[in-house]
């Protein structure tokens, strides 16, 4: 007597259809385990190493009126990604963030595919030389990494320091991207 | 503010994975092979009054409510509800008893057959199944004993 797949899937496709669903999410596979991808009706909001963190930070910035949905131009762009056929992501962004968190990962935006910056560079480009530990804390705190690439972001010595995914998801990506590493 | 951060409203997606299922099947016991189209009315109708809810402790017994509503609206259409018995002693029911009468509940009036289901078939508490039936607990007490005694009634006759 459960619930059909058939049934199911018009519910969704119900719900989805009458707006009221704010955040739809998807889980997809990579070789740095899956991620949690989430989005609005206006881009992605969301990518999380951890289903359970990304769950718990969409709720909070965005409320419980979530349902898990295909998000297939999200899924296509990141698999291109990690198989090496795609450089820059064209994924529209739901970025609600305070301004200086928007500043810096407007800059962060621009370090290009292979290549790393440091937290001084991005802080100076975002206006605030003296700002390199808070752009450390944007980093860590980036609702979208891979797709805004904060793990070319490295310390002023070269040293990875830090990723919310873990230092060697860091160090994955940057080989993937054939960016020279310490 | 204590309760809220003790039972946050989950993600709908977590509310409708845990409830779909019975939720389903307690609108089969009411509405037989309409019941499809009561359900996804049933989350449709949960999912547009989701982002009001304030706290998320009794969800269980809240898309229970918003089922029997829409439930009850096919029901009614096509069955009146009779005019309320005089007031008789109330009467329970067995486990057993219930599974062995449960065929029957679709010849109840259809508040009696939701107060029945509910209590029975689901172990909710007659505070709850007011809320669910929009009536005091004692209406609701009266139904399900009302449900009891027209069943035993069915099934005298039929035996």
């Amino acid at each position: 007597m459960n619930v059909t797949p058939d049934l199911d899937a018009r519910f969704r496709a119900a719900a989805l259809g009458e707006g009221i669903v704010d955040v739809r999410f998807d889980l997809v596979d990579s070789p740095v385990g899956p991620l949690y991808v989430a989005a609005t009706e206006r881009g992605v909001c969301r990518i999380s190493f951890s289903p359970e963190h990304g769950e718990a930070s969409v709720v909070h910035d965005f409320g419980a009126r979530i349902l898990r949905a295909p998000l297939d131009e999200v899924r296509r762009e990141l698999d291109e990604y990690f198989d090496g056929r795609r450089q820059a992501f064209d994924l529209a962004l739901d970025l609600r963030v305070a301004p200086f968190y928007a500043d810096v990962l407007r800059e962060l935006a621009t370090v290009p595919y292979g290549s790393t910056t440091t937290y001084g560079t991005l802080a100076r480009q975002a206006g605030r030389p003296s700002a390199a530990r808070a752009v450390g804390t944007v980093m860590n705190r980036n609702p979208v990494p891979i797709v805004l690439p904060c793990h070319r972001v490295v310390g002023a010595n070269g040293a990875l320091t830090g990723y919310a995914g873990g230092l060697e998801v860091k160090r994955r990506l940057l080989q993937l991207e054939g960016a020279s590493l310490l | 503010m204590g309760n809220v951060a003790q039972a946050p409203v989950p993600p709908f997606e977590r509310f409708y994975l845990a409830h779909r299922d019975e939720v389903l099947a307690y609108l089969r016991r009411l509405l037989g092979p309409r019941a499809e189209d009561a359900w996804q009315e049933t989350f449709l109708r949960a999912l547009r009054a989701y982002g009001r809810l304030q706290h998320g402790r009794h969800l269980r017994a809240w898309v229970f409510t918003i089922a029997t509503n829409v439930a009850m609206d096919d029901l009614r259409a096509k069955r009146p509800e009779p005019l309320t018995e005089a007031t008789e002693p109330s009467v329970e029911l067995g486990h057993d008893a219930f599974r062995e009468l449960e065929h029957l509940t679709d010849g109840l009036p259809p508040t009696e057959r939701a107060a029945v289901v509910l209590r029975y078939g689901y172990d909710l508490p007659y505070a709850q199944i007011a809320d669910a039936l929009g009536s005091s607990e004692e209406a609701a007490r009266a139904a399900a004993s009302s449900g009891v005694r027209r069943l035993r009634r069915t099934h005298e006759r039929h035996t």
